[in-house]
């Protein structure tokens, strides 16, 4: 035995001298100091490491069998689900798994916001972060043209369609990433290639940025204290703990809860009711009959309601994407010195509740087909969505009675200058009920710290608690 | 205001995405373990509808799996055309033929219950009836003006509309039929024969529903028994981490 172990060390010793191994083994695992204080909220990193992992293996199995052919392709899904012994199961697997990615990481991109993640040392994680976001909206939206259904058809129609928009450039552009006038063949087969190589390449090599970054600074926690700030005589930090074993045998725990959620919905209802897979998406794409109905995927929808909340395309365009990009300057609106939201005033914590649910409900107006309405609360709520951001940055600090009010006027004044612009005939009821949404939400972000102690913060403890 | 109360209510997105645009459907109990209902749904497919649409990513083979039969079996009864036992559902009409006779292509129906949902299918076979306006005579309350004649007339017989003003004025209302002309089954026999031709193609559409259900709760007590192990190591691992 002892010789055995012997020779495995002196095995060891002869990488070591030739490659870090020990040394990464050391500095990204048995050695690198976790808060000890981890809840619930920081399962989901780890698990959106897993469902890239799924992704990846199940995507493999999927290109072996996959024909990226418009005659073919919708035939080779089937003969997936068929003929391919398991192919059911990586089908579903896959497409599951697309769906729980989104789950996992907008909780992911919650808990930063909650915990204030992003705030110095962390701005680059989140940056890191960001792209990683951006490019599996790309890697999602590319693969969901593959299957080759009415949906995919039409839903990558629409989305290409939207780069036409763009002044000047815009139909060329278009024309360039189709390959083609109409979504044909040829986009097929780019979109298979950016699927399956580019953009996945991409997606590792920033998680692997992502991941680097996070283990030079050290990870936040629900504190939102720096554990770097208390160290034994050893230089090791008092609040940290080995990330193996202890964080490696917790998201195991983690792993296994998780992966009974994706099981029950692999197995009992893969195609959650129409949102995961689409019911019209298993009718052949059609170049000649557009479906009565088309709607996104529900991760995109929060997105496409911003677009369809303005009128002229390219501002819709515009307006979908900020809604994208304000996330990635988090780092530099919040400037609250306090990190975790435990220690914010019950304000922010109102405001980050309205947050999500503006978000949320964004994303059910998404799914719908556009009626008067819903059209104005998509509106209404995409300008809460934004102005959310600039209250975020107003409640960094301290704001005087005049700050406050010019900025309530000025917001409402703006908002009410486009609706004065957009006012026709017969619709003025409608403008000014839905006026009331966003001037109730900033009245009280404005004007509750003037008037209650709702902006009261706590002190933020020295050390970890918990 | 109101309206305006009650659509902000509504947070809850509503589950029935496929139901069409507002149409009643008639709900179907369906049981795919029941190998006499799929025997039977498969026996009405291949007679009826198999002439015009294809299923062209059904294999005979696996169908005599799935169903209890065996190749034999499905050979001598099932298979008309002189197709082999590992070949896919498929017709030999042309779609440029299909384009004159029915004015439209005919749908591939392997998947057709995924697109349309088991209870629209249910309710479609029984809607048809008499229109003299359409080509073949007929028309269906729940696929208006479809291309398709009523196949199944023989086993059904025909039936007139009866209510299709209340069905126009509140739309989503039940249509109501009376016998024209009687055909071989009674409206019980005729329901149950639609049941099972439903459950054929429900089944026709995810073969693999057959066996997800028992996998997934085998995958299911497996992770909770991870769970039970995973569970108590994490607990035993942080027993002196205050």
């Amino acid at each position: 035995m002892e010789m055995i172990m012997n020779m495995l060390k002196a095995l060891m010793g002869w990488v070591d001298a030739r490659f870090p191994a020990t040394k990464l083994w050391e500095e990204h695992l048995s050695k690198y100091y976790a808060p000890k204080n981890f809840n619930f909220w920081y399962f989901f990193g780890s698990l959106a490491l897993l469902v890239l992992v799924i992704q990846v293996v199940t995507g493999i199995f999927l290109t072996m069998h996959y024909k990226p052919d418009a005659n073919l392709a919708f035939a080779s899904v089937e003969y997936i689900m068929r003929d391919v012994n398991w192919g059911w199961l990586i089908r579903y697997m896959h497409s599951t798994g697309a769906s729980a990615f989104f789950i996992v990481v907008y909780l992911h991109m919650f808990r930063g916001l909650m915990y204030g993640s992003f705030k110095k040392p962390r701005e680059l994680i989140w940056l890191f972060g960001m792209f990683i976001f951006l490019a599996l909206m790309a890697e999602a939206f590319m693969g969901y043209l593959l299957p080759w259904g009415q949906m995919s058809y039409w839903g990558a129609q629409v989305i290409v369609n939207l780069f036409g928009a763009i002044p000047f450039v815009g139909e060329e552009l278009s024309i360039w990433i189709r390959g083609d006038y109409v979504i044909s063949d040829a986009t097929l087969n780019r979109f298979f290639a950016f699927h399956v190589a580019a953009v996945p390449m991409v997606i590792i090599g920033l998680v692997v940025a992502h991941i680097i970054a996070l283990h030079e600074v050290g990870s936040n926690n629900p504190d939102g204290v720096e554990i770097k700030k208390n160290k034994d005589a050893n230089g090791i930090p008092l609040d940290g703990i080995p990330f193996h074993p202890y964080y490696s045998v917790k998201d195991i725990v983690g792993v296994v809860v998780f992966m009974m959620f994706f099981a029950a919905i692999m197995f009992f209802g893969p195609e959650m009711g129409g949102y995961f897979l689409e019911h019209a998406n298993f009718v052949p794409a059609d170049p000649l009959k557009t479906p009565e109905h088309i709607a996104p995927v529900w991760y995109f929808t929060p997105f496409y309601t911003m677009l369809r909340a303005v009128p002229d395309p390219f501002l819709g365009v515009v307006a979908m994407g900020a809604g994208v990009v304000v996330l990635a300057f988090l780092p530099w609106l919040d400037n609250n010195p306090i990190k975790s939201v435990r220690y914010r005033s019950a304000l922010h914590k109102l405001n980050l509740t309205v947050f999500v649910l503006v978000f949320i409900y964004l994303g059910y107006l998404g799914v719908k087909a556009p009626e008067p309405v819903l059209s104005e609360l998509g509106l209404r709520f995409s300008e809460v969505y934004f102005v959310f951001f600039y209250v975020l940055w107003f409640h960094s600090k301290t704001r005087d009675a005049k700050f406050s009010f010019m900025s309530l006027i000025i917001w409402m004044g703006l908002f009410s200058l486009n609706d004065f612009a957009r006012h026709v005939e017969g619709s003025g009821e409608l403008i000014m009920m839905g006026w009331f949404i966003p001037a109730v939400y900033l009245a009280v972000m404005f004007l509750a710290p003037l008037y209650t102690n709702l902006n009261a913060e706590k002190a933020v403890p020295e050390r970890v608690t918990g | 205001m109101k309206k305006f109360i009650l659509a902000i209510l509504m947070v809850m997105p509503s589950l029935a995405m496929s139901a069409g645009g507002g149409v009643h459907l008639d709900k179907v109990d369906l049981d795919l373990h029941n190998k006499e209902s799929l025997q039977s749904g498969a026996r009405l497919f291949v007679n009826y509808c198999l002439s015009c649409h294809s299923a062209a990513y059904q294999r005979y083979n696996r169908m005599a799996e799935d169903i209890g039969l065996t190749e034999a079996q499905v050979a001598s009864n099932l298979m008309f055309a002189g197709e082999k036992v590992g070949e896919t559902m498929t017709v030999a009409m042309k779609t440029e033929d299909a384009k004159i006779y029915f004015g439209t292509k005919v749908p591939d129906l392997s998947v057709i219950s995924r697109a349309r949902g088991a209870d629209w299918l249910y309710t479609y076979l029984r809607t048809f009836h008499t229109d003299d306006s359409r080509p073949f005579g007929v028309n269906n309350t729940t696929f208006k003006d479809v291309g398709m004649p009523h196949v199944l007339w023989e086993l059904e017989g025909m039936k007139k509309l009866v209510n299709a003003n209340e069905m126009k004025e509140h739309p989503g209302t039940a249509p109501k039929f009376e016998t024209v002309s009687e055909g071989k089954m009674s409206a019980v026999e005729y329901d149950n024969a639609m049941r099972d031709l439903t459950a054929f193609m429900v089944y026709m559409g995810e073969p693999a529903q057959l066996v997800r259900y028992e996998l997934g709760i085998y995958v299911l007590l497996f992770l909770v028994l991870l769970f039970l192990v995973a569970y108590p190591m994490k607990k035993e691992f942080w027993k002196d981490i205050h």
